[in-house]
C-alpha cells in the first residue's frame, strides 16, 4: 500500500519533470536571439577581430615607444627636430580648426535655416573632402600653386610661398577637414528648426543678437564635437600634407611627417615617440567625443519634453 | 480549439502584470480582452502566442500543454498592433512568408502557395495590391494583409493586438464589422485585445474584463454592460454616475441625507453608487431620490446631457430624451431606473 | 549665404575645377597612354581590387560585431564599441607605422604567421591588411543605428508564422539592414581606395605588385610629371562621385521602405 503510494508520487514527481523541462526547452527557444553556442561565437569572433585590428597596432605604438627605456622616449622628444613638429602641427591646427569653426558655422546655418535652390549640391560638395583621396586633396593644390600651377608664376613674381611652406601646409589640412564642424551642425540645427530664432527676432533681438544669444548656446555641445574631430583630423593628416610640404626638416615637417622621415631613417623609438602622442590624442578623442555625445543625447532629450 | 488558462502569473520586476489570471476559450469564439493600459491584457495574448513566458501557471490548447511549445510550433496566428509587416516584401510576399518558411518535408509547391495566397487576398479583398509595398499601403489595408498573413499558416488560434488601435475612427467602424463577418466565415478560436469599450462589445461575443492584472468579469456584452460584477466595470463600461455613499442600517445616505433607495443585503460601510446616466430619471422637484439645480444643457443627438448640481454638492452629468423639457436654472427630482451599489 | 557659397567655392570647387582643366590639357590620346600603362594600370588595379576585398570582409566582420554589440551583453561591450572608432581618429601615418611593425616578419603577429609561410608586410597581402584596418567603423556605424531601431514585432511575426531563427536572419532581418549594409561597403571601399598613410608603410611599394594608385600619384608628382599624376587623380576622383551618388540613393531608397505610422 505505501509502496503504490511511494511510486505514484515519484511516478507524477519525474512527470512534472519531464513536462519543466520541455517548457524551459520551449522558453529558451526564444524567437529574439541565438542558441548560446552561436552567441558565445559571435561575441568571441567580434572581439578577437577587434583585437587583433585594432588593439594590438595601439599597444605595438607604445611598446615600440617604450622599446628602449623611458629616457630614451624623453629623449626623442626633446629632439629640436620634434619640437619643431609639434610647434608646427599645432599652429596649422590652429589656423584650419579656426577658419573651419568659422565657415563650418556659416554653412550649417544657411543649410539649415534656410531654403535655397542647389541646396542639395551644397550639401554634397561639403562631404566631398570625405570622399576623395587626401592625396588628391594635395595634389589640387600642387597645381595650383606650384611652380607649373594656374597662379605658379603670379606668386613667385610676387615672391609669396605658398607650397612647401606653412600656407600650404595650412589650406591643405583646411579642405581636407572642411567637413567636421558643419556635418556636426546641420542635423542639429534642422532638428531645432527656426521657432526659437523667430521668437527672438519677433521680441525685437538683432541678427546678431538672436545667433549669440539663442542659436549658439543651443547648439555649442555639437559645436565642440564638430572642432574635437575637426582637430583630430587636422594634426593627424598625412596624405594631402605630405604632397604640399615639401619635406624640408624641420620647418615644414609636422608630426605625422616627422613619424615617416624618423621610421625610413630605422630611428623606431623616435618614430614610435611621436605616433605614440598621436594615438594619444586620438584616444583623448575617443573619450571626449564619448562625454559630448552624451551631452548631445542629453540635449536631444530636454528638447523632446 | 479550446484554450485554458490555470492562474497564469507575470512579473516585470515587481510589477505583477498577470496576478493569477484563469480562463477558459471555447471552441470558435471570438473573444475581447478589455481593460485600460497596464492591465495586462497584452501580456495574456502574448503568453497564449508564446511571444512571452509566464513565471508561474498553465496554458493548454485542447488540453494539451501549450507552453511545452515554443511559439514556432503553436501554430497561434498573432496580429501585431502596428502589423510589423515586412517592409522590403510585397504584400504577395508577405503573406506567402509563413508557406514559404515551412520545413522542405511539408512545404507546398509553388503554384499551390500562389493559389493559396490569392485565396487569401480574396478573403481580405485586397487581392489587387499583391504587388504593392506595406509603405504604399494605408492603415486599414495593412491590417488587412496583416491579418492574411497570420491566416495563411491555417492557425489554430488567432490573436489580435489591439487591431483597430492604430486606425482613424471611420475606417476603425468599418473594420469592426468586416471582422465579425469574417470570423463568422473562418470560424476560428479568436481572442483579440482592446482599450476601447465599444469596439469590444460590438465585436466581440464574449468580453473579458481586465484591471491590475486581474479579471474583473468575463461575461457577454449584455452581461458586462447590464450587470457589471465590480465597481470597476461598472466605471469603465458605459457612462456611469459615481457617488459616494454611506451604507448603515438598512439606509444609504449621501452625505448627511439619506436616500430613498432600497438597501437590503448591503453590507455597512462607505460604498459607490452607479448610476448610468441614461437611467436617472428625471421628474418634478422632490419626486425622486436626489434633487439637484440644473446647471447647463446641451443636445447631444437623441438626448440631451444636463450638469445637475446635486442638493449634496456633488455635480453630475445625466441623459435625458430631448422632449424633456429641461433648462438652466431648474429645479428638478432624479430617480435611478436602475442602479448599483459597490462596497469600497 | 553669399559669404558660404564663395567660401565653398575657393576651398573646394576652385582646387577641383583646376584638377580637371588640368586634365584637358591633355589630349584623350596622351591621357589614354597614361591610364593604359603597365604601371597605372596595375596601380589601378591594386588599389580597387584590394579596397573591394577587404571592404567585403569589413561587410562581413563589420556585421558580425553590430550583431554583437547591439544585439548581446558581454564584459568589455561599452569599451570596444567606442574602440571601433579607433581608426577613425588614429592619425593614418601612426596606422602605417604600427600595422607594420606588427606584421613585420620579426612582429608579435608577423612572426607567428611567418612560421606558417605567411608574408604579410611588404607584401599586397599588407595591404588587404591595412585597408580592412581603415574600413572597419564604416560598416559598424552605418548599420549600428538601423538595427538598434528595427522593430522587434517583425522578429515576433516571423517566428510565429514557423520560421527558424535562420530564416528569420536570412529573410527578415538581413533584407531589412541591406540599404545600411551596402552603404557600408560603399563607403570602406570609397575610403580604402583612396587611402596613403596607413598603407604605404606594410606595402613594399613595388612596382606593379604592391604599389597603390594615391603612391604612383605622389611618385609621378616628385618626378614633375604633373599630367601623370592629373589623369590618375581624375579616374580616382570619378570612382568616388559616382561612390557619393551610390550612397545617395541607397540611402534615398531605406527611406522610402520605412513604413509611415
Amino acid at each position: 500500500m505505501t509502496m503504490q503510494i511511494a511510486d505514484t508520487v515519484s511516478l507524477s514527481a519525474s512527470d512534472a519533470k519531464a513536462r519543466e523541462k520541455a517548457r524551459a526547452a520551449a522558453a529558451r527557444d526564444s524567437l529574439r536571439t541565438e542558441p548560446p553556442a552561436v552567441r558565445i561565437a559571435i561575441i568571441t569572433l567580434a572581439v578577437l577581430f577587434l583585437s587583433v585590428f585594432v588593439v594590438l597596432p595601439l599597444v605595438v605604438v607604445f611598446a615600440q615607444a617604450f622599446s628602449k627605456g623611458v629616457l630614451a622616449y624623453f629623449a626623442a622628444l626633446a629632439e629640436p627636430e620634434a619640437m619643431a613638429a609639434i610647434k608646427l602641427t599645432l599652429i596649422v591646427a590652429a589656423i584650419s580648426v579656426g577658419l573651419n569653426l568659422v565657415f563650418g558655422l556659416v554653412a550649417a546655418w544657411a543649410i539649415a535655416k534656410f531654403e535655397f535652390p542647389g541646396k542639395t549640391f551644397l550639401i554634397t560638395l561639403i562631404d566631398l573632402p570625405f570622399s576623395v583621396s587626401p592625396v588628391i586633396s594635395g595634389l589640387v593644390f600642387v597645381l595650383l600653386f606650384g611652380a607649373q600651377g594656374y597662379f605658379g608664376s603670379w606668386l613667385r613674381d610676387h615672391d609669396i610661398q605658398i607650397l612647401f611652406a606653412v600656407p600650404g601646409i595650412a589650406l591643405a589640412t583646411t579642405f581636407v577637414t572642411f567637413p567636421f564642424v558643419a556635418r556636426a551642425l546641420i542635423p542639429l540645427m534642422q532638428e531645432q528648426g527656426t521657432q526659437e530664432e523667430e521668437a527672438a527676432i519677433s521680441l525685437g533681438a538683432s541678427g546678431l543678437q538672436t545667433f549669440f544669444r539663442v542659436t549658439l548656446p543651443n547648439i555649442k555641445w555639437g559645436v565642440l564635437y564638430g572642432v574635437l574631430l575637426c582637430n583630430a583630423r587636422a594634426m593627424g593628416e598625412f596624405g594631402a600634407v605630405s604632397v604640399v610640404s615639401g619635406h624640408i626638416r624641420g620647418e615644414t615637417n609636422t608630426m605625422p611627417l616627422l613619424v615617416e622621415i624618423l621610421y625610413n631613417e630605422y630611428q623606431f623609438v623616435a618614430a614610435f615617440a611621436i605616433a605614440s602622442l598621436l594615438a594619444m590624442l586620438a584616444l583623448i578623442t575617443l573619450i571626449a567625443k564619448t562625454v559630448l555625445e552624451r551631452h548631445l543625447d542629453e540635449g536631444q532629450d530636454v528638447n523632446d519634453h | 480549439m479550446t484554450i485554458e488558462v490555470k492562474n497564469l502569473v507575470k512579473k516585470f520586476g515587481s510589477f505583477a502584470a498577470l496576478d493569477g489570471v484563469d480562463l477558459k476559450v471555447d471552441n470558435g469564439e471570438l473573444l475581447a480582452l478589455l481593460g485600460p493600459s497596464g492591465s495586462g491584457k497584452t501580456t495574456l495574448l502574448r503568453i497564449i502566442a508564446g511571444l512571452d513566458w509566464p513565471d508561474s501557471g498553465e496554458v493548454s490548447f485542447n488540453g494539451e500543454d501549450a507552453l511545452a511549445q515554443g511559439a514556432r510550433e503553436r501554430h497561434v496566428g498573432f496580429v501585431f498592433q502596428h502589423y510589423a509587416l515586412f517592409r522590403h516584401m510585397s504584400v504577395f510576399e508577405n503573406v506567402a512568408f509563413g508557406l514559404r518558411v515551412q520545413p522542405r518535408a511539408v512545404r507546398k509547391d509553388e503554384a499551390t502557395i500562389r493559389a493559396r495566397v490569392k485565396e487569401l487576398l480574396d478573403l481580405v479583398q485586397l487581392d489587387w495590391l499583391a504587388d504593392r509595398y506595406p509603405s504604399q499601403l494605408s492603415g486599414g489595408q495593412r491590417q488587412r494583409i496583416a491579418l492574411a498573413r497570420a491566416l495563411a499558416i491555417e492557425p489554430r488560434i488567432l490573436l489580435l493586438d489591439e487591431p483597430f488601435g492604430a486606425l482613424d475612427a471611420k475606417v476603425r467602424k468599418e473594420l469592426r464589422r468586416w471582422l465579425r463577418s469574417l470570423h463568422h466565415e473562418i470560424n476560428v478560436t479568436s481572442i483579440f485585445v482592446t482599450h476601447d469599450q465599444e469596439e469590444a462589445l460590438e465585436v466581440a461575443n464574449r468580453v473579458v474584463v481586465m484591471d491590475k492584472g486581474r479579471i474583473e468579469q468575463i461575461g457577454s456584452p449584455d452581461d458586462v454592460y447590464e450587470s457589471p460584477a465590480t465597481a470597476f466595470v461598472h466605471g469603465f463600461i458605459g457612462e456611469s454616475i459615481e457617488l459616494p455613499v454611506q451604507v448603515d442600517g438598512g439606509v444609504i445616505r449621501l452625505g448627511d441625507r439619506p436616500l430613498q433607495l432600497a438597501a437590503e443585503g448591503l453590507a455597512p460601510g462607505a460604498s459607490k453608487l452607479f448610476v448610468r446616466r441614461h437611467d436617472m430619471l428625471v421628474g418634478p422637484a422632490g419626486s425622486g431620490a436626489f434633487e439637484g439645480a440644473v446647471q447647463h444643457v446641451r443636445n447631444f443627438g437623441p438626448v440631451q446631457r444636463a450638469e445637475v448640481a446635486l442638493s449634496g454638492g456633488e455635480t453630475i452629468e445625466i441623459d435625458a430624451p430631448r422632449d424633456k423639457e429641461l433648462r438652466a436654472g431648474d429645479t428638478i427630482g432624479l430617480n435611478p431606473r436602475r442602479y448599483r451599489i459597490f462596497a469600497g | 549665404m553669399g559669404l558660404t557659397l564663395s567660401w565653398l567655392s575657393i576651398i573646394i570647387l576652385i582646387p577641383l575645377a583646376g584638377l580637371f582643366l588640368k586634365s584637358f590639357e591633355l589630349s584623350p590620346e596622351q591621357f589614354w597612354n597614361i591610364l593604359s600603362s603597365r604601371r597605372t594600370l596595375n596601380a589601378l588595379r591594386v588599389s580597387f581590387g584590394l579596397a573591394f576585398a577587404a571592404a567585403c570582409v569589413n561587410l562581413v566582420m563589420g556585421s558580425v560585431i553590430v550583431w554583437a554589440l547591439v544585439r548581446y551583453r558581454f564584459p568589455g561591450r561599452r569599451i570596444f564599441d567606442a574602440i571601433v572608432d579607433v581608426p577613425f581618429a588614429l592619425p593614418t601615418a601612426v596606422a602605417g607605422v604600427a600595422l607594420t611593425a606588427l606584421f613585420a616578419e620579426k612582429g608579435w603577429l608577423g612572426a607567428p604567421l611567418a612560421a606558417l609561410g605567411i608574408k604579410v608586410a611588404f607584401t599586397p597581402v599588407g595591404i588587404f591588411v591595412a585597408m580592412i584596418f581603415i574600413g572597419i567603423p564604416f560598416v559598424v556605424r552605418t548599420v549600428q543605428p538601423v538595427l538598434q531601431d528595427l522593430d522587434p514585432e517583425i522578429e515576433e511575426a516571423a517566428g510565429s508564422l514557423g520560421a527558424s531563427r535562420w530564416q528569420t536572419i536570412i529573410r527578415v532581418i538581413l533584407p531589412s539592414l541591406a540599404p545600411a549594409l551596402l552603404t557600408g561597403l560603399a563607403l570602406a571601399f570609397a575610403r580604402a581606395v583612396g587611402e596613403y598613410g596607413s598603407v604605404i608603410f606594410i606595402a613594399g611599394n613595388l612596382p606593379n605588385v604592391s604599389e597603390i594608385a594615391p603612391l604612383l600619384i605622389v611618385i609621378r608628382l616628385s618626378e614633375f610629371r604633373y599630367a601623370d599624376a592629373t589623369a590618375i587623380a581624375v579616374v580616382m576622383l570619378v570612382v568616388s562621385f559616382v561612390i557619393i551618388f551610390a550612397v545617395n540613393r541607397l540611402q534615398r531608397w531605406a527611406q522610402s521602405r520605412i513604413p509611415v505610422r
